[in-house]
């Protein structure tokens, strides 16, 4: 959505992989991108900050540090130059959590790597999210589940981690692994969902669903209207 | 990047009447004043942007006019010069689409036995199932029941549901939680281990299973984990430009377009199930949208093109509140729980317009009519919006209830210096969801054979308006019975001669119906460009 005279905007001055563009104050990168007539495919996602796709590095004017951003929740700044990262290879295991017997045990044969962490805490610093990776991975080289899942909760899986690793560990992979045993023993132990499950597999409620889908407009309106509605609680 | 200095004034206006306002009540429309209402400034009521199909199985029914554009297209590839004898895959199975529902799809034929190929337009897991943020719903709570949670639907649709899809949706919805359990998906919970429900907009007992405000991303991810677990072929940035059927008429594959290497692929398949989800990204008369990137209708319009008919696809949501400013994240969803929770809604006179907690469509109506009567609040970019006066929730709830129940929307916006803690929220109703799409039955059947959908593409199980957290439950639902059912049907392994004739039919139906100049479609990516950029190229 072009808006009309975006032209006439202040601008400031990035650079797109070196090559320098003039860009409207206060656009995203993406939009900055768009604007400098890149008409993106790869490293474009939501649109809002929910899916790691629009992962960007950059540098500013000045500064030594290596910046990170989602392109498009990052507004643009005066001399920033910058390259997306939309794709790095990074290690995934494959595995059936139904066949293992002992998923945390089985953390270190998936992922040996982990052992290599330097404790240099570079992925924290990458981390667009603004996730502690690094206290993740050490929670997980204990295996404590829980505080994998807690730490890593917000992950995005952008592989910004993993492409600055030293010890080439695949952060975002192994938390993955760590999330998915945990929510499984979590189900193990109290399905909710379960039991309701088990009365629809027995077809407790097939006539009566099956009566509601013979109902006529009028006879569904009328219960509709009649329904008790709990209060709601968010 | 805080609030513009020229929008200052009118937080101000906002801020002085906060208190007058707090406690009052605001009355609720009577049912003449809200069909009135709907009439004059629901998008959906505006005769001008909807017009006649003049081609297709729809021929004659009113459909968005960017909808119809496309609908109304020609193919991307030229039928007559396209070789049908170079198939590059074979496939028992081909699922078009790497959200919610084509993972599902995926996961469940594969499970069936059958070889199965995923093609999605950008990578594995992009699309609005990652950006849900509310819930799943099922009646899993011992005071609920699937008969309830049908009721709820078809009330919310307007008694205009498909009854087999709804019986479908309302007996599947707990099984499905038990399988998203058991994949590891992690769920809210209680302190005694048991998944914590809420109940949102429609429904009348708690129903809504979460994950944070993350719902959707914690289930996208552990899918496309579990689908990168198993033995199914991937093809990530391949768009599906057209069906291919069978000189029977089945259908039996699809043309892939490479992105990377500008290619088209031919997959033949046993059975294809499209899961491309809806149409945010038409901008459906020129609104923001919440929808991702590739919300652009892909799979209604192969499906149309090959002759599937389609259902409510007239029928669009808009959310009352999509945030206007910052400008980064225009169209952006704010819950519905924020006016629950006593946010008021404040035209820039600092007064309110309508009582918040009437349905979605009258709510928008409102808005539009504060903005459109210049009561509503005009941003540096253009856009306009009215207020949410986000404060009040701390006034009503004790300081620090918004930043402990909202954490998500507080950090968002933070990144761009606003504190909504104590600042209101701009807003305006951004386009939501597709009610409507590919006339289904339970098992994700079209009206071709072979040809299989499941997700926001499909239509009929929500009627013309879809309850909150009842579309992450559809497109597991019917991601998984598409997923099984085409396993089946692609069994039975039918060969016939591949033909693009569907493409050749209806591009001379194109002609016989004067449309001289269609535009070629489906879509893929929105056109974002810029305007400077756009006159630098001389075309």
């Amino acid at each position: 959505m072009a808006r009309k005279g975006e032209e006439e905007l202040s601008k400031v001055n990035i650079f797109i992989m070196g090559k320098r563009y003039e860009i409207p104050e206060g656009y995203t990168i993406m939009r900055a991108f768009e604007y400098a007539g890149y008409r993106l495919i790869r490293g474009c996602g939501c649109r809002a900050g929910a899916c790691g796709a629009c992962a960007v590095v950059y540098r500013t004017v000045g500064d030594y540090r290596l910046k990170s951003g989602l392109a498009c929740q990052t507004p643009v700044e005066e001399g920033m130059n910058l390259t997306q990262v939309p794709f790095f290879p990074a290690q995934k295991a494959v595995y059936d959590l139904n066949r293992i017997a002992d998923p945390v045990a089985e953390f270190y044969r998936l992922y040996p790597e982990l052992s290599r962490c330097l404790g240099c805490n570079v992925c924290t610093k990458i981390c667009p999210q603004g996730l502690d990776v690094m206290y993740y991975i050490a929670a997980a080289q204990r295996k404590d589940l829980a505080l994998t899942t807690e730490l890593s909760f917000d992950c995005l899986l952008c592989g910004l981690c993993a492409a600055r690793c030293p010890a080439e560990i695949s952060q975002f992979n192994v938390a993955m692994y760590a999330r998915r045993v945990y929510g499984k023993e979590l189900a193990k132990k109290y399905s909710y969902a379960r039991r309701r499950a088990d009365e629809i597999r027995r077809g407790v409620y097939n006539d009566e669903v099956r009566r509601l889908r013979e109902m006529d407009r009028q006879s569904l309106k009328e219960l509709y209207d009649r329904r008790d509605i709990v209060k709601a609680k968010y | 990047m805080s609030y513009p200095e020229n929008l200052r004034d009118s937080i101000d206006r906002v801020k002085a009447s906060r208190q007058a306002r707090l406690g009052a009540e605001f009355p609720r429309l009577t049912p003449e004043e809200k069909t009135a209402l709907l009439a004059a400034f629901h998008p959906d009521y505006r005769a001008e942007s909807k017009r006649e199909l003049r081609v297709g199985p729809n021929r004659g029914e009113r459909v968005p006019q960017e909808l119809a554009d496309l609908l109304e297209g020609k193919s991307w590839i030229d039928p007559d010069r396209f070789r049908l004898d170079r198939v590059d895959y074979e496939t028992d199975v081909l699922v078009v689409g790497g959200g919610g529902a084509g993972c599902t799809a995926a996961l469940l034929a594969r499970e069936h036995g059958a070889r199965v190929m995923l093609a999605t337009k950008l990578r594995l897991g992009d699309s609005n199932t990652i950006m849900a943020e509310g819930g799943i719903a099922a009646a899993t709570e011992p005071e609920d029941s699937p008969m309830l949670h049908y009721l709820d639907t078809v009330g919310g649709g307007r008694y205009e549901n498909v009854p087999e899809l709804v019986e479908a949706l309302v007996l599947d919805a707990p099984l499905v939680v038990e399988w998203l359990e058991n994949l590891g998906v992690v769920f809210d919970r209680r302190p005694d281990g048991s998944i914590l429900t809420h109940a949102p907009g429609g429904h009348c007992r708690r129903r809504s299973h979460s994950c944070k405000d993350l719902t959707g991303l914690e289930i996208m991810r552990v899918l496309r984990d579990e689908v990168r677990n198993k033995d199914i072929e991937i093809m990530e940035f391949c768009a599906a430009v057209e069906l291919l059927l069978d000189e029977n008429g089945n259908c039996a594959g699809a043309v892939l377009y490479n992105f990377d290497n500008q290619e088209y692929l031919l997959v033949r398949a046993g059975a294809v199930i499209l899961t491309t989800g809806g149409m945010g990204r038409l901008h459906i008369n020129k609104f923001p949208t919440s929808n991702h990137y590739g919300a652009t209708a892909d799979g209604l319009v192969v499906a149309y093109r090959a002759g599937a008919p389609l259902l409510y696809v007239d029928a669009v949501q808009y959310h009352p509140t999509g945030v206007a400013w910052p400008d980064q994240m225009l169209g952006y969803l704010i819950t519905e729980a924020l006016r629950a929770h006593g946010a008021h809604l404040v035209n820039a006179r600092g007064e309110r317009f309508i009582n918040e907690l009437e349905t979605r469509d009258a709510v928008a109506s409102a808005i539009i009519r504060e903005c459109r009567e210049g009561r509503g609040v005009r941003t540096p970019t253009g856009t306009e919006g009215v207020w949410l006066d986000t404060p009040m929730i701390d006034l009503i709830g004790g300081q620090g209830k918004m930043a402990r129940q909202f954490t998500g929307i507080c950090k968002r916006f933070e990144r761009y210096g606003i504190d909504v803690s104590s600042d209101p929220i701009l807003v305006y109703p951004t386009q939501h969801y597709q009610n409507g799409g590919v006339k289904h039955d339970p098992q994700g059947k079209t009206a071709i054979p072979g040809l299989f959908v499941a997700g926001e593409v499909g239509g009929g199980v929500h009627g013309r308006n879809r309850l909150g957290a009842n579309s992450l439950v559809d497109i597991f639902v019917f991601g998984r019975r598409a997923g099984a059912a085409a396993a089946l049907y692609a069994r039975d392994g039918r060969s016939g001669k591949l033909t693009l004739e569907h493409v050749r039919r209806f591009h001379r139906e194109l002609q016989k119906a004067g449309i001289r100049e269609p535009v070629t479609s489906p879509l893929l990516i929105p056109d974002y460009l810029g305007a400077g950029h756009k006159a630098r190229q001389h075309v």
